[in-house]
């Protein structure tokens, strides 16, 4: 029982990151076709900040795979 | 032939889709009848002695796959670098394991273990003996317990023996080493085609690596170091390479590769340790005074100061947790996939898994240097905040 519980909790920290880097994205691509000529600066600053979100997920991954040992 | 203009109609597209979904199904429905045509014949079997007979042959053969176990194996240091075979059969190269125990150090071959990772195998080196459980080393109890390993194991079915400090190359050092050599030899070579045509056009391979010498220096370092960027450009381009070469060299699944270096967490702290170090040597009064006497009212300090202390050590945290984390999820992910035909018994699932396996590798081609470039761009951006001469508040 303690590994699903674990996954569960694994899949809604997903879905926070999942809406996290879907916004970045989205505002990653609004400001790349208003200003094309700072499409390189966007990006960089894209993947640093999905890199922060994606490490919260990655946390619960990492929190669900300690408390995943079952007696 | 142009079979382009079938993938842009839209029906087409759906259709395809709903076809990949339902060949899905079928296969599940596939596998299902076959279970309960199983069943049904074992009920029917109504005899003692073949009721039982069947028992233990289902025991054996129908012992569900464990994959968390599989994965977490494959993903784990080892002794010995694993190429193929199973148990007793399996071919390996050995090497060294290196033990300081209480009678001084003790070399010997990991060889010597016959491939027992279960602590039944027992090694008597320099009057002492050891065995191997689960990739650890301990001394052997004088007699074996009922599973016939040489070990003590409380009602957690952990070891209790003792166990020698172990500095043996394992498979990780070994990839670490590899990789090392590798990078020295490459870099050694590109430093002197610098010197020695110091000012002109580069040549031979120093023309491959100079682009992203240049992505370092011009996107990484620049920015967020400003004019004092030269004096960490040695510490960025190490650790920039070092982690994008091991995750490249851990995405390879065959020999000289595989190991999962990079998503070994002592190794990602040794890289955050040195972040946190340079960090924290090369900051400046303003950054000490931003710590300790922030620019809020007075009576903020009691809340403030414990949290700005508590994020000096928060920041390189993330950044091991972070790399960890992604490589190790990246190669679960390529492994559960193959699992997928071991899960579900079925080789009709090979054609499905397989191409999806090869497309997260591709993916993880990129995650290779996107981690890469976080781990180095946090870096500087960390010791760039330590180095900053004025505060604009």
């Amino acid at each position: 029982m303690v590994g699903s519980i674990a996954a569960i909790g694994a899949g809604l920290a997903a879905i926070g990151a999942g809406l996290g880097i879907g916004r970045i994205g989205g505002s990653a691509m609004d400001g790349m076709a208003r200003q094309p000529e700072a499409a390189s600066k966007i990006q960089t600053a894209m993947l640093i900040a999905a890199a922060f979100v994606e490490a919260v997920a990655l946390f619960a991954v990492v929190v669900a795979l300690l408390g995943n040992n079952p007696q | 032939m142009d079979f382009s203009h079938i993938f842009n109609s839209r029906k087409i597209g759906i259709t395809a889709l709903v076809a990949v979904l339902f060949s899905f199904l079928t296969l599940l429905a596939q596998a299902n009848p076959e279970t309960d045509t199983a069943k049904i014949a074992a009920d029917t079997i109504h005899q003692e002695a073949a009721a039982g007979h069947e028992a233990a042959a289902t025991e054996t053969k129908d012992q569900p796959f464990d994959t968390g176990a599989f994965i977490l194996h494959h993903i784990a240091d080892a002794h010995d670098f694993h190429f193929w075979g199973e148990g007793e059969h399996s071919v390996g190269l050995p090497l060294p394991i290196i033990l300081w125990t209480e009678k001084g150090l003790v070399t010997f071959m990991s060889s010597a273990f016959h491939h027992d990772d279960e602590g039944k195998h027992v090694v008597e080196a320099n009057g002492q003996r050891f065995v191997k459980l689960h990739e650890k080393i301990y001394y052997a109890s004088a007699t074996p317990n009922e599973h016939g390993a040489y070990v003590e194991v409380n009602e957690k079915h952990e070891a209790k023996n003792a166990k020698p400090l172990d500095f043996s190359i394992t498979k990780n050092v070994f990839s670490l080493l590899v990789s090392v050599t590798i990078l020295l030899v490459v870099f050694i070579g590109v430093a002197r085609g610098y010197k020695k045509r110091a000012g002109q056009s580069p040549k031979g391979f120093q023309s491959l690596i100079e682009p992203v010498i240049l992505f370092v220096r011009d996107d990484i370092a620049k920015p967020n170091l400003g004019y004092k960027y030269e004096k960490y450009m040695p510490y960025l381009l190490s650790v920039f390479f070092f982690i994008w070469f091991n995750n490249l060299l851990g995405l390879v699944p065959f020999f000289p590769g595989g190991a999962n270096v990079t998503g070994n967490i002592a190794v990602t702290m040794v890289l955050a340790l040195c972040t946190f170090l340079i960090t924290t040597f090369s900051g400046n009064k303003y950054y000490w005074k931003h710590i300790f006497m922030p620019p809020v009212p007075w009576w903020m300090y009691p809340v403030m100061v414990p949290v700005e202390i508590v994020g000096i050590f928060t920041k390189p945290i993330a950044l091991m947790i972070r790399l960890f984390a992604n490589i190790t999820a990246g190669h679960i992910l390529m492994l559960s996939l193959i699992c997928l035909i071991f899960i579900f018994k079925n080789l009709a699932i090979a054609p499905i898994a397989v191409p999806f396996a090869v497309f997260i590798s591709l993916i993880e081609l990129l995650v290779a240097f996107i981690q890469a470039f976080i781990f180095t761009i946090l870096s500087a951006l960390f010791i760039g905040m330590a180095i900053e001469e004025h505060h604009d508040h």
